[in-house]
């Protein structure tokens, strides 16, 4: 089995080696592209970049909008989805089948086909660019998540719902108090899911957002990249400082709850 | 069977947001692709006529238009077949007890997980025209440089889609592995398979209904590029050699108020993406 850590670790270093550079570039002083350039000397190394792109694009603030932005949608999904992925599992009601015909037929529409009608809706009919209401709208319940949540309500035993019922508990006291302590992993798993949208998407906050005050990091950054970087006096070296600080909050969060983040997760998606 | 019609209670967000978020602006997305249609300000009516297919043949004869398909045409050809073979790869390698299971998996998946506007941000500086890339490859280096070669502008983003994306599609194939019965793989080495005879009767065959989803997304994937045109190769250049149909949209449709055309081209696209994953499932049927 000679092949298998030759694959692995060469395809470790080509997925690994761009965060490391990203981590380097963003504390150079001087660029430095050279081969020699991807090890940290000593002389070259400064904070100069972090300071140069929070003067630019005031991190704090696009930080804050991508909180907001990001938290919205969590927690859209994780109130409304639970309770539409347990109605999906558990309940027997009229439209249910339909309902979840339409789910799955979402998943290969794509998004940026409604780009444009929701922006006429909601830019420009609802009069939401620049809220955070207009950037959350389109995400606010995340799909993949509620197919999620159904799977693993599916997967408890049928008798633990029938037993509480007996006992006279209504459907929101079963929910809360019989599954929801029962699908903790899959709360942490669609939670993370449903994170990395709105924190990395760009498209449809860039759209909604014209001040720069409300602007998420991403959009922030982009704008940053494709405009005002060729001022700075190390535009490499801002354009990674930011990008680490963009990107360190998923990777972080996906290191230590990596375990959470496995394929027999996914898989319930896959086999489905 | 009882019946619990407070489901309907608990479903209704959700409903209301399928209905309100894609079903709705499905429909209006087709309606304004055959109407005249311009921005107005929230309140203001003004007369959105007819116009049949007029919107269509202006995107047809668009030669803008018509590029940013064929450059999505070559994304597809080397993206989707890189992804499904690497993804394989490197899913069956880390299905085996090897040393560092979880450090190899977690580094697969972090580009997935990282946002697409910082990691172009690092691919700018390897992918320079002074860029580390070039300069370990010194006088093999394209000439000018990656993305800015019209040449190699599309190739590199389908290079830097498949690098981002793979993990997810790595997690799905690892997902089907568990699926493919241990029995089989005995009895292939019972019949004196080697490795690679097995792999190709046992796993190829094993994951094929993964292989059609990843596909499937692969496609879909592609056909949704707009970050990396915009960004790492500054707006779809060198003279739209790397420009997508969503980044027209864009541009036709937001930065220059003709949103009708941008429906068009939209229309489109989705049903460019339904004949390729048609046409991918009859082959992929006839093979069988």
């Amino acid at each position: 089995m000679r092949w298998r850590p030759v694959a692995l670790t060469l395809g470790a270093i080509i997925f690994l080696f761009p965060f490391y550079y990203m981590v380097v570039g963003s504390l150079q002083a001087r660029p430095d592209s050279s081969p020699a350039g991807a090890l940290p000397r000593p002389g070259n190394l400064s904070l100069n970049n972090y300071r140069e792109i929070d003067a630019a694009v005031n991190l704090g603030r696009s930080l804050l909008n991508s909180i907001v932005f990001t938290g919205g949608v969590v927690l859209g999904t994780l109130v409304f989805g639970v309770l539409a992925g347990y109605a999906l599992a558990r309940l027997r009601y009229p439209g249910r089948g339909t309902l979840f015909a339409a789910m799955l037929l979402l998943q290969v529409i794509p998004f940026q086909l409604l780009v444009i009608p929701l922006y006429v809706q909601i830019v420009r009919g609802y009069g939401l660019a620049d809220t955070y209401l207009g950037m959350i709208l389109p995400f606010a319940i995340n799909s993949v998540a509620v197919f999620v949540f159904r799977q693993f309500f599916l997967q408890l035993p049928g008798e633990l719902f029938e037993a509480a019922r007996i006992d006279g508990a209504g459907e929101l006291r079963v929910l809360w108090s019989v599954a929801l302590p029962l699908v903790r992993p899959a709360l942490l798993t669609a939670t993370l899911l449903t994170f990395i949208g709105p924190w990395n998407e760009f498209l449809w906050p860039f759209l909604v957002t014209k001040q720069a005050g409300m602007q998420p990091l991403a959009v922030a950054l982009a704008n940053y990249m494709s405009t005002v970087a060729s001022a700075a006096t190390n535009p490499y070296g801002a354009i990674l400082a930011g990008a680490c600080f963009l990107a360190a909050p998923a990777v972080l969060l996906f290191i230590v709850f990596q375990r959470h983040f496995v394929s027999s997760d996914l898989g319930s998606g896959v086999k489905g | 069977m009882r019946r619990q019609p407070i489901g309907m209670l608990f479903s209704a967000p959700y409903a209301v947001f399928v209905a309100a978020v894609f079903a709705y602006p499905l429909g209006l997305a087709v309606w304004i692709s055959f109407h005249e249609y311009i921005f107005t300000a929230p309140g203001v009516s003004v007369p959105r006529p007819f116009v049949g297919l007029d919107n269509y043949s202006a995107v047809l004869t668009d030669p803008a238009v018509r590029r940013s398909f064929v450059n999505i045409g070559i994304f597809l050809i080397i993206n989707v077949p890189l992804t499904v073979a690497l993804s394989l790869l490197l899913a069956t390698a880390l299905n085996s007890a090897v040393r560092g299971r979880t450090f190899f998996r977690t580094s697969f998946y972090l580009p997935y997980v990282a946002a697409s506007v910082a990691v172009v941000g690092v691919w700018l500086f390897l992918f320079g025209s002074g860029g580390l890339v070039n300069q370990v490859l010194g006088s093999a280096a394209p000439d000018p440089s990656w993305l800015i070669n019209e040449n190699w502008a599309m190739p590199s983003i389908a290079l830097f889609v498949t690098w981002k994306q793979l993990g997810f599609f790595i997690l799905l194939y690892l997902a089907a592995l568990q699926n493919v019965p241990k029995e089989l793989y005995e009895s292939a080495a019972v019949d004196g398979a080697n490795r690679w005879r097995s792999f190709r009767a046992v796993t190829v065959p094993g994951v094929r209904p993964a292989t059609t989803l990843v596909t499937l997304l692969a496609i879909i994937t592609g056909a949704n590029l707009f970050t990396e045109p915009y960004l790492l190769t500054n707006g779809g250049g060198p003279s739209g050699r790397s420009a997508s149909p969503v980044l027209l949209m864009y541009q036709r449709g937001i930065e220059q108020g003709h949103p009708d055309v941008a429906a068009a081209i939209g229309v489109l696209l989705v049903a460019g993406v339904l004949i390729v994953a048609g046409a991918q499932q009859l082959l992929e049927r006839r093979q069988r």
